[in-house]
């Protein structure tokens, strides 16, 4: 019999500054772009992520995955990472590239990618605020 | 109905035609900010042990709800306590633009010198908010939700 494929979903969250600066623009051209999210002294957010796993229901558990696991994972690799932090000074990944949620999102891909298993499939979507939201591998 | 009784009843249907009802009004705004909790007189250690992540040196941050309640008698010609976009525009002007998109412990006056706990934070925009209220108006609550599970109220006392 063909095991069902579901798509599972663990939201955390985290919270913490960031702000949009391209230091190969002058200053007129980064306010100009990136607004209030150029103010120099940083800014911040509730961060919501939202981690999705597909693959087949294992018959012997009923779990596509054990999301007490996946949850241990996303803490260790990500949250103990970026929560109350500072995106721009204290994460490495983002000295190189703006931490927009994009950016963000495709970062916590790559993070995640290596942990979970290659037959599921993972997505993540990230919310900034409420209104303004990523998702990475984009559908 | 004894007769004390049928004159309270017509008295207090008398009355109820000249007391006013009191409402409250709350207009929900929304900024997005940086700071830090951070004792200045404190080691670092002691900063780290009593306030743990939310004494990171390089700040964190999170979007802040901030509702703002009011009270008073609706105005007979428009039925509002008060307009409001009116009250939006207050809170926008005085506070909004001051806090949105800010370091709070760096960028805000009225937070200057100050821990910038959200508990002291509410105290600050009450005071903000105080001055400009329209005639009639009463100032009732200021509740600053740091996140869906922290969240402070604060009455004016």
């Amino acid at each position: 019999m063909k095991n069902e494929r579901v798509s599972v979903y663990r939201a955390e969250h985290f919270n913490a500054a960031h702000r949009l600066h391209n230091p190969d623009w002058d200053q007129a051209t980064n306010t100009r772009v990136f607004g209030k999210c150029n103010l120099p002294h940083y800014h911040g957010h509730n961060y919501e992520l939202i981690v999705k796993v597909t693959g087949e229901v294992d018959p012997s558990t009923g779990y596509v995955v054990d999301m007490k696991v996946l949850s241990d994972i996303i803490s260790e690799k990500i949250l103990d990472r970026f929560d109350h932090r500072n995106l721009n000074e204290d994460v490495p990944e983002f000295k190189v590239i703006n931490p927009t949620a994009e950016n963000i999102a495709i970062v916590i891909y790559k993070i995640l990618r290596p942990e979970i298993a290659e037959h599921f499939d993972l997505q993540i979507r990230l919310y900034e605020t409420p209104r303004n939201f990523v998702e990475y591998p984009a559908n | 109905m004894p007769q004390s009784s049928a004159i309270s009843l017509k008295l207090l249907n008398f009355a109820s035609l000249y007391i006013m009802p009191v409402f409250y009004l709350t207009r929900k705004e929304h900024f997005n900010a940086a700071h830090k909790l951070f004792n200045p007189t404190w080691t670092k250690e002691r900063n780290d042990e009593v306030f743990g992540k939310c004494a990171n040196e390089n700040w964190h941050g999170h979007n802040f709800e901030l509702l703002v309640t009011v009270k008073g008698e609706p105005n007979p010609e428009t039925g509002f306590i008060v307009d409001a976009k009116l009250l939006s525009s207050i809170i926008k002007t005085h506070v909004v633009d001051v806090l949105d998109h800010r370091n709070l412990n760096l960028d805000v006056p009225f937070m200057a010198g100050k821990i910038c706990s959200i508990e002291n934070l509410v105290w600050g925009i009450w005071h903000e908010l105080l001055p400009h209220m329209p005639a009639g108006v009463a100032l009732h609550c200021i509740k600053l939700v740091e996140t869906p599970r922290i969240f402070v109220e604060y009455f004016g006392e």
